[in-house]
């Protein structure tokens, strides 16, 4: 059990910097996942909490102490790798039992502690079976009780359900999550995957070009997006994003969009200029017959219960999540309406989010 | 007409078996000395030399008589003042008019050859081994032109650089010593096994030895516990072509070996000047000496064949 911080981490290769000054707490038992698309730093991060890569600068404090240069071994973290790393050499067996050995632990009491692993992963049954001929589920089964059975400090995992088919991802996900409620040990989880990350974090960073843009539960991620890019990357489909320009003071509830007006959530920091950009969720936007913003129907997606309207404006595809109900013809012309307390603004320049009163709330 | 239509239909099975065919008959071709030496061993003298040769004959163990022992030719006198022959290959030298005078030094420079083959086998691949771990995981400044320059080594025949290792060799007091062979044949065939294993450490993803390190072990233990059993295949590849290197190299055992430390190749040609073409004798010397590295390659053929294979087939 143990709270791993990490103090404006760097790291560069050469040139090219995979991660600058990345900064996060993770809580002693959360269930923490670094979310991003694939080179934004995410996996380097976790490598450096391994130990794997060493840092260019930075600090990583595990329950407060300095391990930022120690060897991997001596961090007692457990790293389950997204192509499992299972010995070929070894049966599933002594796979598991593979970092016992190290610890000097008697033959009896790995044999108990292996059996105990295996029972709780529900692999009991194939302990003597060579590692070659698992079933992908059952790969990561292993890996995961290669990592369980120390019972280390923390665990990391960087993208384990990657190389599984999609059925199996799904079960081994709440998999996962339950073994993380009895275990209840400090877990930290890479993904690309937004839907995983989702339904298994207790709290998210999400990074890209190495930068962390937003740190927090999941549902303040969704709801209030720090950065253009999380707004564009969270949410399937992910949030609108209309540019406009237009003044805006502190304190104001209303933005001009081409002579639309738009009420938004008041805002407590003023622009420092006029190119903006209004974010909004598919799910909060309604389509009528009225409305100064018009959209022409271009395609739908029918989902079931809900359907995706991608409707052209005047400020480029704008995709809207409305019940199947509604009939939407390619062609027809609607007026779009805005759930205001979900709407964001961001500041095209910083690409930051202005911080508006029902942001501040969340934040708190 | 039925025929070709049918061949077309089955192209697997008609390509098939042209490669069979191919195999074989270059199996036949490669073969045929071979089994021509192991049957000359078997030969008498005069058979060996009569033509046409001789497919069928009646086998003798004069050839491996010759080739153990060194022999006197006596005169008719003294051969009957002897007492009786006691064993099977002193009769058989004295029907020849002569009689044994003692063991020949096939043993002793078979035993170099194990010595100074299986010895510069073992440190070539060993460092080879510890190199190739080094020049696939680190980092090392100039990798790719220490790599290049290991490589370098084998773009000229070694026996270019004959003179100079012989001088060097006579000033080190090397010359016709185990050890100085050893290091010779280990300095050539450790640019072949840094090489040829270093694709075989490239094959072994990294994270086998990241997984073992995180959970508690040292990066030589991880290396020891995890890499290395999983390139026994392309060690003993590369064990098999080192050994046959070193085996069968002739120009620098000629050159620096002559006696307490000279090498079976150098050895076998010189039993044709002792009393005549004994051509027996040599065969039968050259069957022995093929046996070493033929029971080595069958030991180690299932690691051969896949290491040959290795990177061709995805896992």
């Amino acid at each position: 059990m143990a709270e791993i911080r990490v103090e404006s981490l760097h790291k560069a290769f050469g040139d090219f910097v995979a991660v600058q000054k990345s900064g996060f707490t993770i809580a002693d038992g959360e269930f923490f996942v670094m979310l991003g698309p694939s080179g934004c730093g995410k996996t380097t991060t976790l490598r450096m909490i391994a130990g794997l890569d060493l840092p260019t600068g930075g600090r990583i404090l595990l329950d407060g102490e300095d391990v930022t240069f120690n060897r991997a071994a001596q961090r007692d973290i457990a790293f389950v790798f997204q192509l499992f790393a299972l010995y070929p050499h070894m049966n599933v067996r002594q796979n598991i039992g593979f970092p016992l050995k190290c610890e000097g632990v008697g033959r009896r009491e790995i044999h108990r502690r292996v059996e105990e692993t295996a029972r709780l992963l529900r692999i009991d049954h194939l302990l003597k079976k060579p590692v070659s001929g698992l079933a992908g589920g059952d790969r990561q089964r292993v890996a995961l009780g290669r990592s369980i059975v120390r019972r280390p400090k923390a665990f990391l995992m960087d993208e384990p359900l990657g190389a599984l088919d999609a059925e199996f991802r799904a079960a081994m996900c709440q998999e996962l999550r339950q073994l993380h409620q009895r275990i209840g040990a400090t877990t930290v989880y890479v993904t690309h995957d937004q839907l995983e990350a989702m339904s298994m974090a207790d709290k998210i960073v999400v990074m890209n070009h190495g930068v962390v843009e937003q740190f927090g539960p999941p549902q303040e991620i969704y709801d209030n997006p720090a950065t253009m890019f999380v707004a564009g990357f969270i949410g399937s489909p992910p949030m609108n994003l209309l540019p406009f320009q237009g003044k805006v003071a502190a304190g104001g509830r209303v933005v001009a969009i081409n002579g639309a007006e738009v009420a938004v959530p008041q805002l407590v920091e003023a622009p420092t200029h006029d190119k903006l950009v209004l974010g909004v969720r598919p799910e909060h936007i309604r389509l009528g017959e009225d409305g100064t913003l018009r959209g022409r129907v271009f395609g739908t997606e029918y989902l079931g219960t809900t359907q995706i309207v991608t409707l052209e404006t005047e400020h480029g595809p704008v995709k809207a999540r409305i019940s199947s109900k509604i009939e939407a013809q390619p062609g027809e012309t609607f007026g779009l309406s805005f759930i205001t307390e979900r709407l964001s603004l961001f500041d095209t320049d910083s690409g930051r989010a202005l911080r508006s009163q029902t942001g501040e709330a969340a934040h708190v | 007409m039925s025929a070709g239509a049918q061949a077309a239909f089955r192209p697997k099975a008609w390509t098939g078996r042209l490669a069979a065919a191919t195999v074989i008959v270059y199996a036949l071709v490669t073969m045929v000395p071979i089994a021509w030496i192991f049957m000359t061993g078997f030969k008498t003298p005069q058979d060996s030399i009569s033509y046409p040769p001789k497919a069928v004959f009646e086998p003798s163990l004069e050839g491996y008589v010759n080739l153990f022992t060194t022999r006197t030719r006596q005169t008719p006198e003294y051969m009957r003042s002897l007492p009786p022959p006691e064993t099977w290959y002193d009769e058989l030298v004295r029907s020849r008019s002569m009689v044994i005078a003692g063991p020949s030094k096939f043993g002793e420079r078979f035993t170099n050859s194990l010595i100074i083959g299986f010895g510069s086998t073992f440190f070539s691949v060993f460092l080879g081994t510890l190199a190739a771990y080094a020049f696939s995981r680190f980092t090392v400044p100039l990798k790719d032109d220490l790599l290049f320059f290991i490589l370098s080594t084998r773009m000229m025949p070694p026996i270019a650089v004959a003179i100079p290792i012989f001088l060097m060799y006579r000033t080190l007091g090397l010359s016709d010593t185990h050890l100085g062979m050893i290091i010779l044949y280990t300095a050539v065939n450790v640019s072949l096994s840094v090489w040829l294993l270093k694709g075989f450490v490239d094959e072994i993803p990294r994270e086998y030895e990241e997984a073992a390190m995180i959970d508690g072990y040292s990066r030589f233990q991880a290396f020891y516990k995890v890499v290395l059993p999983q390139m026994t295949t392309g060690i003993a590849a590369t064990a098999i072509f080192c050994l046959i290197f070193a085996w069968n190299e002739y120009a620098f055992a000629l050159l620096l070996t002559s006696g307490t430390a000279q090498t079976a190749p150098p050895f076998i040609p010189t039993i044709i000047g002792e009393g005549g073409l004994d051509w027996p004798a040599v065969a039968s010397g050259t069957t022995i000496f093929l046996l070493p590295v033929l029971f080595f390659t069958i030991l180690l053929r299932k690691q051969l064949l896949r290491g040959i294979t290795f990177g061709a087939v995805r896992k």
